[in-house]
């Protein structure tokens, strides 16, 4: 294990509460961690130490839940998959872009998740299956494998170009879940689903700049899983 | 403060595996609210890793049977046999049924669920190890929170996302309402209901290593008990034996099930010494001992000789990659560790509540030592105690716990709301709450939240978890009373309405002390030894006078226990060996 001191970070937040600030503005904080802490360690120093009034979402602190996607030094991260020894000790924290702020770092999810229902992200068959599990192959399971492991953190989508400029693009996230039923052989709504892609708001604003796939914390190839349902709906088959 | 009313015929409290898979069973039945302070993804059902067991007997011979002895043994025979039954039956349907939602477990080579197998499931009664466990990777629970969600998503079930409950109100000796906190806004939201079913997870944040979320608080238990609840159980928690190092975070049980090893400093397979059948793979409560009597003997690794290691690395890479491919990067990510090739320094942590709200089978909450049922409250899920883990749960058994109680409690509630009329809404039942808000906001000096909070868990991790001592709890019990003093004088800084965690963490800490002292309380009484509660000074299980559940009920001067008894069924109680 290698062993850890405690060091001085400098962290530099965006601040806006609605009923106090006209527009946001920076707070620096200065917190002792150790460099294995993470930034949500340094988070929480500064909002249990030193100004109660800090607000972000957080709960799992081990990068499964998804509620602490922000922009750290610039990029897309959640805070508690980034450790101060990665992020350095001069940290600089906003909120996610594209979304509406509500307060500090808090976004407003709804219009996200909004996105994510319009996809139909759900197992869609008709058939009786019978007291028994449906059959699927080790290889028909892993098609869709890398697009299972979205937690919906929003680092995707907020971070793409197309998105910020256009928020009636559905954004990578959204496809992502699509995709996810999309390749997977039990679910009979595959066309359907790439109809709803194929909309103006749909997959085909995708400019391949890459961004997305950089900001997973879960490491889903989502430029791939894009590319994959655009041939789906431009070959007629998945 | 400004005030909201809304009127439902039922309201489920938390969107885990447990609420969810009972909000898809009243879905279309009956007009049902979903309160929750997290969004429903960002719920620590996601967090589950191994597995969930069943005997659908994929790989091998099984049977539910079989998975039901397991589970008594495991639970150390504090577990009510006939709920055990029931969930180890049903466990093939909510496999299957998850199969069908759209779960995408792994399969086996002619396409069927895979099974691995997992601490304390063995076939024909201990004999062996038995692949009973369904799993998804080690993203398990994230996989059967999704597909839930999912299922909601299609049902277009009523989320109330970011709202946290913060009291219940009871008319005429039955449900009438709860008050919840809207997040987003500093509102208050009253919810006239028939039938409330909780669902709000554990709260193991009363600990300092901890592989629970910050969120897990306790609230449903907390304000129950503060309702005249009594909870079941709370000296019995479970600290799960393989943490990594000073952060808590969870190494499943899968590492093991899939051929990780844990040794001590001299590189020793202990675990031969203390369970010479299932070794590695032998119950919690006696790896977590274990472990820490290496240590406590000067077998730990490190400066410090606090912590042992989990090897992983004599397994093949593909295998490591395919089976628990998360696990290892929480390794990578959170301890700068190659776990194909470092051996992985852990330590035991707190994991599970098996105590929490009483209830029967039907998940409807049950109020004293004859099990009164209180007519439309309802729990399913960690925060309550059915009681199908007994002093020691199982792994993969909570999983299975959630999706079946949830959904027995969705179909009881959905039918018990069709047999009676709306309760009159009780008069002014948000008032507690809002005394509370603003007496917390009104303070300008006082103690800070945040270090109150800390105190407990280091002095719980301390005196109240593996091993326990009259002395220790003692001590922990006037700590506690240090602290209650403190929390009285607690102030927080922000005074604002919009997105104030300052004002819900303060709160929330308010629960988590009142269950901590239920659990140190239940814990002195009871001088034996058994699963998760262990007592250095009573070290063995007393099945005479101690073959019985602890109810903890609130009352001006503290806690007051009672008892009822553990209800039995085909196995009797025989020593724990493995
Ligand atoms: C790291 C880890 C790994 C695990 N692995 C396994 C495994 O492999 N197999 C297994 O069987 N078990 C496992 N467990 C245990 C199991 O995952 C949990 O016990 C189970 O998921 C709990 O589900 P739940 O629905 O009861 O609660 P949770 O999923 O914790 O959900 C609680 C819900 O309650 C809501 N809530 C809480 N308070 C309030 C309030 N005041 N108002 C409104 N809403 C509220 C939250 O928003 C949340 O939606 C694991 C646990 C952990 C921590
Ligand atoms: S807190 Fe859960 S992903 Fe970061």
């Amino acid at each position: 294990m290698p062993e850890t001191e405690l060091v001085k970070v400098h962290l530099k937040v965006k601040r806006f509460d609605p009923e106090r600030d006209r527009k946001p503005y920076w707070q620096e904080f200065d917190v002792e961690m150790e460099e294995s802490d993470r930034v949500l360690d340094a988070l929480h120093a500064a909002k249990w130490y030193h100004d109660g009034t800090l607000s972000f979402r957080r709960s799992c602190a081990h990068g499964v839940c998804g509620s602490d996607a922000m922009v750290i030094n610039g990029e897309n991260a959640l805070a508690c998959m980034l450790l101060i020894r990665k992020a350095g000790l001069d940290i600089t924290i906003e909120p996610i872009r594209g979304l509406p702020v509500i307060k500090d770092l808090v976004v407003d999810m709804e219009p996200f998740f909004e996105q994510y229902r319009s996809v139909m992200p759900y197992l869609v068959n008709t058939d009786d299956p019978g007291y028994t599990e449906r059959l699927q192959s080790a290889e028909d399971r892993a098609r869709f494998d890398d697009t299972t492991k979205c937690i919906l953190c929003a680092a995707c989508t907020t971070s793409c170009p197309i998105y910020w400029g256009n928020e009636s693009y559905v954004g990578p996230a959204a496809i992502v879940n699509a995709h996810r039923f999309i390749f997977d052989s039990r679910d009979q709504a595959a066309g359907e689903r790439l109809e709803i892609l194929n909309q103006r708001s749909g997959v085909f604003r995708c400019r391949t700049a890459f961004n997305c796939t950089n900001a997973c914390p879960r490491d889903i190839k989502v430029t791939e899983a894009i590319e994959e349902v655009k041939r789906a709906i431009l070959y007629g088959r998945v | 403060m400004k005030v909201h009313h809304h009127s439902y015929d039922a309201v489920i409290v938390g969107a885990g595996g447990a609420g969810l898979r009972a909000a898809i069973e009243t879905a279309g039945k009956c007009r049902t609210a979903v309160l929750t302070k997290l969004y429903p993804t960002r719920s620590h059902t996601g967090a589950a890793q191994g597995g969930m067991c069943a005997a659908l007997a994929n790989v091998e011979e099984d049977s539910w049977e079989w998975h039901t002895f397991d589970t008594v043994k495991g639970g150390d025979y504090l577990v009510d046999q006939p709920a055990a039954e029931i969930m180890c039956r049903e466990a093939i349907d909510a496999v299957i049924e998850l199969e069908h939602f759209g779960m995408p477990f792994n399969r086996t080579p002619e396409g069927k669920i895979d099974q691995r197998t997992f601490g304390g499931h063995t076939r024909n009664h201990g004999e062996a190890s038995v692949k009973r466990a369904c799993y998804s990777a080690d993203r398990t629970g994230h996989m059967i929170l999704q597909t839930l969600y999912q299922q909601c998503v299609a049902r277009d079930v009523n989320f109330f996302n970011e709202y946290q409950v913060l009291d219940i109100a009871f008319v005429e000796g039955r449900v009438g309402g709860v008050v919840a906190y809207e997040l987003a806004t500093g509102d208050l939201h009253v919810f006239t209901t028939k039938a409330v079913l909780f669902a709000t997870g554990g709260f193991g944040k009363m600990f300092k290593i901890s592989s629970n979320a910050h969120t897990l608080t306790g609230d449903g238990p907390g304000l129950l008990y503060r309702r005249g609840i009594p909870l079941q159980d709370m000296e019995f928690f479970q600290f799960h034996p393989t943490g990594i190092y000073k952060l808590g975070i969870l190494l499943s049980e899968a590492a093991r099930a899939e051929g990780g090893i844990l040794r001590n400093a001299e590189g020793e397979r202990f675990m031969e010494r203390y369970a010479p059948t299932i070794k590695d793979l032998a119950p919690r409560d006696m790896v977590s001992r274990a472990i820490l009597t290496e240590i406590g003997e000067g077998r730990g690794a490190g400066p410090n000789k606090d912590y042992v290691y989990l090897d992983l690395t004599h397994l093949s890479p593909e295998h490591i990659d395919a089976k628990i491919p998360d696990i290892t990067d929480f390794v990578r990510t959170y301890q700068g560790l190659e776990p194909k090739t470092d051996p992985i320094p852990i330590q035991p942590t707190a994991h599970y509540a098996m105590g929490g709200i009483p209830t029967n089978v039907d998940a409807e909450v049950v109020i004293d030592a004859a099990n009164t049922v209180l007519p439309g409250l309802y729990a399913a899920g960690e925060c309550a105690c059915v009681s199908v883990h007994g002093a020691n749960r199982l792994g993969t058994n909570s999983l299975l716990d959630i999706v079946v109680f949830g959904r027995r409690g969705g179909q009881a509630m959905a039918s018990y709301v069709d047999t009676v009329g709306h309760p009159d809404p009780p008069a002014d039942i948000e008032a507690d709450v809002r005394d509370r808000i603003e007496r917390l906001k009104a303070s300008s000096a006082g103690e800070n939240v945040a270090r109150i909070r800390e105190e407990l868990q280091e002095h719980m991790t301390d005196k109240a978890s593996v091993f326990r001592t009259e002395e220790s709890l003692a001590s922990m019990a006037s700590d506690l009373d240090a602290l209650d003093a403190r929390y009285e004088r607690a102030t927080i800084q922000d005074k604002g309405e919009v997105f104030n965690y300052d004002l819900t963490e303060a709160l929330e800490l308010g629960y988590l002390l009142d269950l901590a002292r239920c659990l140190v309380v239940a814990a002195r009484a009871r001088t034996e030894s058994r699963g998760g509660h262990f007592r250095d000074d009573h070290p063995l299980r007393e099945d005479e006078h101690w073959m019985r559940h602890s109810l903890a009920y609130r009352t001006d001067d503290g806690v007051r226990l009672d008892y009822k008894p553990v209800t039995p069924g085909n196995y009797l109680p025989m020593e724990r060996k493995y």
